[in-house]
């Protein structure tokens, strides 16, 4: 456990916060593991796109939806361990720019989904590797007053930007997410035509 | 010989909009025509090709990835666990590297192993060929819209032009 752990909010906590702030027909693309099935147990709404295999995919296929939809915000919620396993993406995404993609990184330091393991992220500084890839707007967030600022800051302009949100190892208790694959993409294409 | 003019044309009247992938030697002629028609998204690894291509379906668009069958071993999870599963179609459009073992040494154990590596995690695939391309290109579109999984069109060397190994 990190010293400052026991002060830090939980990254349920920060996804509560972020979706209060993201409007209802945004498209949300959720990274694998605790990230989804904690998003998808506080609100679930038909733009988010609960990710379930495909680790390390989640900012390409959000990359994807924003390059298809140029008039649309779309947001991808990563955490540490995706976003060190799909690193080269950070670099498409600052070389193409899209005006209208936000990354949140949800970063505990930790694969939390598969046990706590630490991840790099405790040493690599993956704001500064966004920084340094290109990305227009890049924040490091650790207060929840913060990151409702900077988050509200980043849906008002023009991207990519890219928040990283420091939160504690804690996962809460939930299940899966009880929905058919199939029908998470039916209703998301559905949600954002 | 294919021209990779024709090539994309034929592809384009499918209804395809949306190009990404990573290269191979065999597909520079396509890719070429692909960014002078400006259709073209480079991606740096295959699996985020294929990522990319799924984002761009659930935006409305109708995709395909360029890769060489060395990146279909590196998209095998993400399409697995992402296109199959939420049935995310794209066309992957596969360079058959090793083809009957005439490649550099990196390509043996793929190009031997390729088709029946497809029969098995059940991605449907045709080789394309300049005498049946009508039927080729048929395959694909009828293929594609109905079963909303991946499928895959092998080019062998020499049958669409590019530069050759
Ligand atoms: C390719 C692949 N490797 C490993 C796993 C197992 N796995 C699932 S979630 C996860 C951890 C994800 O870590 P992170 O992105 O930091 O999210 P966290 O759970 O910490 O919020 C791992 C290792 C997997 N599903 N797929
Ligand atoms: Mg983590």
């Amino acid at each position: 456990m990190r010293p400052e752990e026991g002060t830090m909010q939980s990254r349920a906590r920060a996804i509560q916060a972020l979706l209060e702030l993201i409007p209802g027909d945004v498209p949300v693309i959720i990274c694998n593991g605790f990230p989804s099935r904690e998003a998808f147990k506080l609100v679930d709404r038909p733009t988010h796109f609960y990710m379930m295999g495909s680790m390390g995919m989640a900012a390409a296929i959000g990359l994807g939806v924003a390059l298809a939809k140029p008039a649309k915000k779309v947001v991808v919620l990563d955490g540490d361990g995706n976003v060190l396993m799909g690193l080269g993406t950070l670099g498409t995404v600052g070389a193409l720019k899209p005006k209208n993609f936000i990354h949140v990184v949800l970063d505990n330091e930790v694969y939390g989904s598969s046990g706590n393991q630490p991840s790099y992220a405790r040493v690599v500084r993956l704001d500064q590797v966004a920084k340094a890839a290109g990305y227009a707007h890049v924040e490091r967030v650790r207060e929840r007053e913060d990151l409702v600022y900077e988050f509200k800051d980043l849906l008002g302009k023009d991207g990519p930007g890219f928040l990283l949100v420091k939160v504690s190892e804690q996962a809460e208790d939930v299940g899966w997410v009880s929905l058919e694959p199939s029908q998470i993409t039916q209703r998301f294409r559905k949600a954002i035509e | 010989m294919i021209e990779s003019e024709a090539f994309v044309q034929a592809l384009e009247d499918i209804g395809f909009d949306f190009f990404t992938g990573v290269p191979d030697v065999l597909l520079a002629g396509v890719i070429e025509t692909l960014l002078t028609r400006r259709l073209y998204t480079p991606a740096v690894r295959e699996d985020e090709a294929v990522a990319m291509a799924a984002g761009a379906y659930l935006g409305g668009r109708v995709p395909a990835v360029l890769m060489s069958n060395a990146g279909l071993g590196t998209s095998l999870n993400t399409l697995l666990s992402l296109n199959l599963l939420y049935r995310h179609p794209c066309l992957l459009i596969v360079a058959w590297r090793g083809f009957e073992g005439h490649d550099a040494p990196e390509h043996r154990s793929m190009g031997q192993v390729m088709t029946p590596l497809l029969d098995t995690v059940r991605i449907p695939h045709r080789t394309l060929s300049d005498a049946t391309a009508l039927d080729d290109f048929n395959w694909v579109a009828q293929t594609f819209m109905k079963t909303r999984i991946p499928v895959a069109l092998l080019l062998k060397p020499g049958v669409v032009r590019g530069i050759q190994p």
